[in-house]
């Protein structure tokens, strides 16, 4: 008891050892749910597979050239280029809007806040299918108020042109709720003494806005950001459930043709080429997304 | 109640230059002992070190005549108080103070006497049933005074414990920790910032600046025959005016900043060389010239500040580069540009080596004061 | 005075015209579900009457109570499997100090960036080959480890001053009864969070229930409603619709209750 010896490199690196303890749990399951198939895919897509997913003629790059020249993905990629530029804009724009009418201190606020968030819970493919209701060329709303306005009826999901957009609206419907909330959160987390001072100063409600909200609440911004762009590139199941990809092909997102190249067409080589592509966009975009923003971001 | 000694302790972090070094100091059994210094001065990881907190990487650490360097801290028998209070914002009053006891395994009839013993001793007991953050600022350091009390460690730690409080609180508090330590006789190891509270509370303080101790002692005597230049000026408020000066070359006294001569007496024994040197004067005794007074060190200088306290008056003056202050005791009516006459009793200087920064003479007739000898009833 | 009026006439207005576009087709859809087939043909907004026929159907061409049992399972194992791994490794990353700890963390953000989608294919065939498909623990272990709910936990921890651990530490705590008895007490604002994400999004799940039930034992509502939806095209909306309201009622009860809670969470794990 009375000697207590110099501990050893066994008892040094006990918090290594513990620590390491505490995130086991994390990392055999980030190993094998995450890093391995991720490198199993990008193996994969170098191959040509049998039915069951094993690697079976090594094709080289030629599942990427076959891609990058075939007109079924280059449409593909388009379609989801589109998307991302329909929905997110808007998508954020109009969250942050309702999130400013919903800062302002009103009887009642929580109402309206529980309204805007309402979205959040409701699920892809229960949103899909009130929207296919929507949609419906005869008995659903929207053609009903064309009809009633005496405008010409839309094929919203049956029409090549429409589609696409028909399903950019119903995904900026689904996503608001989400953005809302963390908008609203940024939003609350603004100092209001920042407001006050500028009160004294005399300052105006777009002037507020533009100087002291929007820089306040620009990690938020940055945040939801990064957020919808990665969701909007995930886009799956309102597709499997509204248009199945078509018509033509048109609303033939990328994880739904990994997803049928898969899962039906049992082409694991070249979904997986298609997995790989998707996994770099969205390296990329979150890449330069934080480059490109992360100066311009106000950290307090 | 148990020693606390520290034999060469030093501290380093990844090896490289110590952050402390060769502390050695021997706390007694039952002892007040302030660790005071400037922030940044190495007063925290010391007693860090005590606690278990952090690793020793030099020296011996003898807690109760056991060598304790790597014991866990829960092993080292003391109870610590931290600066902001460290309570368990999920447990009440009453679970907070227990919570040391339950973890020991004592028995849950035992806790709650405590626990109760504690409370009253400390006015706590209306709020055992509430949680830390209805409590204010002092309920809450009451409330951690009782954790360390409860546990009956012999050896009690505080880390900076009055600092979050207001002014008035802490003055209060200060007699109460002190009064408790005395009543239960456990040994107190307190840090603090703060030379008020190191003078008021230390039975004995140390001053440590950079990681080194400057000085261990009494309180009154490291105020009186400060150790170095330091602790000259860390110790007393306003600090000590300190000068460089030189000897005079007939060796009958200094000269201070070139423009102020000071005789002494025993000049011969302190200078056995021109070196150069430091003076300094507690503004306390730089002294009013009054009609009658005997010649001496008498100057005349220009008023650049004043502040009347009241029951005080404090002015600056310029001595060369430096600003000197003086203190004097009852409402002077002084303007800033007035020249006054002030007397500069040779005896009240410390001298140290500007090199060494060593105290090499102390102030003699320091008055000390006693009930006996000075009033008659 | 009349000018702050006029603008809070002005933000009402806003803040109902556009709270009720956004509620408008959930409650459409709760309109519909009591509305028999003529009645939806007719075009019509309120039903005739409040009967619950649709209802009763929907319960008796689905598996729906099967089905309802099996998200709720889901759910509440994905939740706490969450809860349990995330927590663990968040309190690594505050209150275990290690060399190499910084490293580790960067690796456990980057695999953010790593989206689902692109290591569904392996996973498929990983769960195939366990012989997982159509059980539970296919269903949910994949779920388990989540980055983002390692960031909010840890993001919470961080709030905690270090001086709770030394105050355990002195009383003689465990490593482990400090994380179980004040760490997770402590947290559990944010702990309630990360369950109610938790169970919201897998409740929401459609992708990976749709790829590994292939028949009803585990399945999902969410691949109900598609099955439900597919079956009843365009001949009985009505059932279709009290399908729909079914589903979203346990979600939307979450939210409504946890809405502040949820929003105030996230943000600050959105936040650095």
């Amino acid at each position: 008891m009375t000697t207590v010896r110099a501990p050893g490199v066994w008892k040094r690196s006990a918090n290594l050892r513990v620590g390491f303890l505490y995130l086991l749990p994390s990392i055999i399951l980030f190993s094998v749910f995450l890093f391995y198939p991720m490198i199993r895919t990008i193996y994969l897509s170098f191959f040509l597979t049998d039915q069951n997913g094993n690697a079976a003629v090594n094709v080289g790059f030629e599942n990427y050239s076959y891609l990058l020249t075939s007109p079924a993905f280059l449409n593909s990629m388009k379609a989801t280029g589109l998307f991302v530029l329909y929905t997110v804009p808007i998508g954020i724009i109009l969250a942050l809007f309702f999130a400013l009418l919903a800062n302002e201190k009103l009887k009642g606020i929580g109402f309206f806040r529980t309204m805007y968030s309402s979205t959040m819970g409701i699920s892809v493919a229960a949103s899909s299918v009130i929207w296919l209701f929507l949609f419906h060329p005869s008995v659903g709303l929207f053609n009903r108020i064309l009809l009633a306005i005496n405008l010409p009826q839309i094929q919203w999901l049956l029409d090549p042109e429409w589609a696409l957009v028909s399903i950019a609206i119903s995904t900026i419907w689904m996503n608001t709720g989400f953005s809302f909330l963390i908008l609203l959160g940024g939003l609350q987390n603004i100092d209001e003494h920042l407001y006050e001072s500028s009160r004294i100063d005399g300052a105006g409600y777009f002037y507020r806005l533009r100087r002291i909200t929007i820089p306040m609440l620009s990690p938020t911004l940055f945040f939801i950001i990064t957020i919808s762009l990665i969701n909007a590139f995930q886009t799956f199941g309102q597709i499997d459930i509204l248009t199945k990809g078509g018509p033509s092909q048109s609303t033939n997102l990328i994880v739904y043709s990994i997803y049928r190249e898969a899962f039906i067409n049992y082409q694991f080589g070249t979904a997986s080429a298609q997995a790989v592509i998707l996994f770099i966009i969205i390296l990329v975009v979150t890449v330069l997304q934080f480059k490109l923003l992360e100066k311009k971001v106000h950290y307090q | 109640m148990k020693r606390v000694e520290l034999i060469d302790v030093s501290k380093s972090y990844d090896k490289q230059v110590d952050v402390i070094s060769n502390i050695d100091v021997t706390i007694e059994p039952g002892e007040f002992f302030v660790l005071v210094g400037p922030s940044g001065c190495g007063k925290s990881t010391m007693l860090r070190m005590i606690a278990g907190l952090e690793e020793i990487t030099g020296g011996v650490l003898e807690i109760g005549g056991k060598r304790a360097n790597h014991l866990s801290p829960d092993k080292r028998d003391l109870s610590m108080v931290f600066q902001n209070y460290a309570l368990y914002p999920h447990l009440t009053v009453g679970q907070n103070i227990t919570f040391g006891l339950d973890v020991k395994k004592v028995k849950k009839t035992v806790q709650m006497e405590r626990a109760k013993e504690v409370a009253e001793m400390l006015g706590l007991t209306d709020y055992l049933k509430r949680k830390p953050r209805e409590l204010s600022g002092g309920q809450r350091q009451r409330v951690a005074l009782a954790r360390a009390i409860v546990s009956e460690a012999p050896i009690c730690l505080m880390d900076e414990p009055l600092s979050n409080l207001d002014a008035k609180l802490r003055a209060h508090m200060r007699t109460e920790i002190r009064r408790i330590q005395r009543k239960l006789g456990i040994t107190m190891i307190y840090v603090t910032h703060d030379q008020v509270e190191a003078m008021t509370m230390g039975d004995r303080i140390m001053i440590l600046h950079d990681g080194k101790i400057q000085q261990v002692g009494k309180p009154i005597d490291i105020y009186n025959y400060p150790a170095n230049p330091f602790v000259a000026s860390f110790i007393g408020a306003p600090p000590m005016n300190i000068s460089p000066a030189r000897m005079e070359p007939s060796k009958s006294g200094i000269f201070i900043e070139d423009t102020i001569h000071v005789s002494m007496n025993e000049a011969q024994s302190i200078a056995s060389s021109a070196r150069s040197l430091l003076a300094g004067i507690r503004p306390e005794h730089i002294k009013p010239v009054i009609t009658g007074a005997e010649e001496g060190n008498k100057i005349q200088v220009d008023v650049t500040n004043v502040e009347i306290l009241g029951n005080e008056t404090v002015f600056s003056f310029q001595v060369g580069q430096r600003e000197w202050m003086a203190k004097w005791s009852g409402q002077w009516d002084m303007a800033i540009g007035d020249k006054v006459p002030i007397l500069l009793g040779s005896e009240y200087f410390c001298v140290f080596d500007e090199e060494t920064g060593e105290l090499i003479r102390k102030p003699e007739g320091l008055e000390h004061l006693s009930i006996a000898k000075e009033v008659s009833i | 005075m009349r000018d702050s009026t006029l603008k809070k006439v002005w933000i009402y207005f806003l803040l109902i015209v556009t709270s009720v576009m956004v509620f408008f087709p959930v409650l459409y859809a709760f309109m519909i579900s009591f509305m028999s087939g003529p009645e939806i043909l007719q075009g019509k907004f309120f039903p005739e009457s409040f009967k619950f026929d649709n209802y009763l159907k929907v319960f008796d061409r689905l598996p729906l109570v099967k089905y309802l049992l099996n998200s709720f399972i889901v759910s509440l194992t994905v939740m706490v499997g969450q809860l349990a791994v995330c927590s663990l490794a968040a309190y690594a990353f505050v209150f275990i100090p290690f060399k190499g700890r910084d490293f580790v963390f960067f690796i456990f953000i980057s695999t953010m960036m790593i989206p689902w989608e692109a290591t569904m294919i392996p996973n498929f065939f990983t769960i195939q080959k366990l012989d997982w498909l159509n059980t539970y623990q296919g269903m949910s272990l994949p779920f388990f480890a989540l980055a983002f709910g390692t960031f909010l936990l840890r993001q919470h921890f961080k709030t905690i001053p270090k001086e709770l651990q030394e105050a355990s530490q002195i009383a003689g705590l465990s490593r482990f009864a400090f994380f179980w008895k004040v760490i997770l007490p402590v947290s559990k604002t944010s702990l309630v969070t990360l369950g109610a994400y938790g169970f919201l999004t897998t409740w929401n799940m459609y992708l990976w229930p749709l790829l590994i039930t292939t028949n009803s034992s585990v399945r999902t509502v969410q691949i109900g409603l598609k099955q439900l939806q597919s079956q009843e095209m365009s001949t009985d909306w009505g059932v279709v619709m009290a399908g729909v309201i079914v589903v979203i009622i346990p979600t939307l009860l979450l939210l409504f209750i946890g809405q502040k809670q949820l929003q105030k969470g996230l943000s600050q794990g959105a936040l650095k």
